[in-house]
């Protein structure tokens, strides 16, 4: 069981890809991001990267954290370049992004630092948590262990999901929350 | 306009000299550069002082007085500010981590809270 200790026991999170339907009846697919480069695409078929910046472009700006994502068009190029080289899990529905986790690794650290962003006409339907289960899941896979992140601490939702998977505060003297937690798999 | 300009040598403190110079060269404040002891700095307060006046001089038409504050550095900063008469306090506006997410210094954070002089932040 995960809760609030330091630690996050990945066993029961399940691997992207995979479906679930959420509170309001949609389905949403739960894929690792694939940089396109040099693909082939159907006319039809957006390419990931579109679509997250897509997505991007409708993000409610009352919804960003700490800066990110950046509203102007340059600095949000800037942005997705920096944490597509990170391991990124995308959310999908209708075949547009709906949902993004990013995981960037902080090599003075040796930690990755997770930020989890849902569009607002899909928030509380549970694909934030979906989202994040399927990316520790993953990034457990890759070798990454330990993990961490600020939230502003006006978000009591987000701060209830990451109590809830396991992640421990490690600073709130500051305006933002600080959590971090080590990825298990118990067998 | 009296600005003071709070400086401990991380970097967004450095950028914060670079364009409260340049701004300073266009409007003719008048600048007090504070040296403080940043203990999340790299530098320390000699190195972070030799590093200002280099730079005060390379805008040889800024007169700014370069001045040391001992102690705690945000609370030093509020209390000389209020008590010399400045207009504004000006700081760096926070690192950001690999993320890309903006992190707030504890000495901007102490001096938002706390002082009666507008503060800017230089992003």
């Amino acid at each position: 069981m995960n809760g609030e200790n330091g630690i996050t026991d990945v066993s029961g999170f399940p691997e992207p890809p995979f479906e679930f339907e959420t509170k309001e009846g949609r389905t949403v697919e739960v894929r690792v991001y694939k940089d396109e480069e040099g693909e082939e695409k159907e006319d039809d078929e957006k390419g990931d990267r579109a679509a997250l910046r897509q997505m991007y472009d409708e993000f409610d700006s009352a919804d960003r954290a700490q800066g990110i994502p950046p509203v102007r068009e340059d600095a949000l190029e800037r942005w997705l370049d920096t944490v597509l080289e990170g391991i990124n899990v995308v959310a999908w529905c209708d075949g547009d992004a709906v949902g993004h986790a990013t995981l960037v690794e902080d090599e003075r650290l040796d930690a990755h630092e997770l930020a989890i962003f849902v569009l607002q006409s899909y928030q509380g339907e549970g694909v934030g948590s979906r989202l994040m289960y399927g990316t520790l899941a993953h990034a457990y896979e890759l070798g990454v262990r330990d993990v961490w992140l600020t939230v502003e601490r006006w978000n009591h939702a987000a701060i209830r999901l990451y109590r809830k998977t396991g992640f421990a505060v490690t600073m709130q003297e500051s305006f933002e929350i600080e959590m971090a937690t080590r990825l298990v798999k118990q067998t | 306009m009296k600005k003071l300009l709070g400086i401990g040598g991380s970097d967004d403190s450095l950028k914060a000299l670079e364009h409260t110079l340049s701004r300073a060269a266009e409007t003719g404040d008048e600048l007090v550069v504070a040296v403080v002891e940043n203990p999340d700095s790299a530098h320390d307060a000699d190195e972070v002082a030799e590093h200002v006046r280099q730079k005060v001089e390379e805008h040889g038409e800024v007169d700014a007085e370069v001045v040391r504050l001992e102690g705690h550095p945000g609370s030093a900063l509020v209390e000389y500010a209020e008590s010399e008469g400045f207009d504004e306090i000006v700081l760096g506006g926070g690192e950001t981590s690999a993320m890309g997410k903006i992190q707030m210094g504890h000495i901007a954070e102490f001096v938002l809270l706390n002082s009666h002089v507008n503060v800017k932040l230089v992003r």
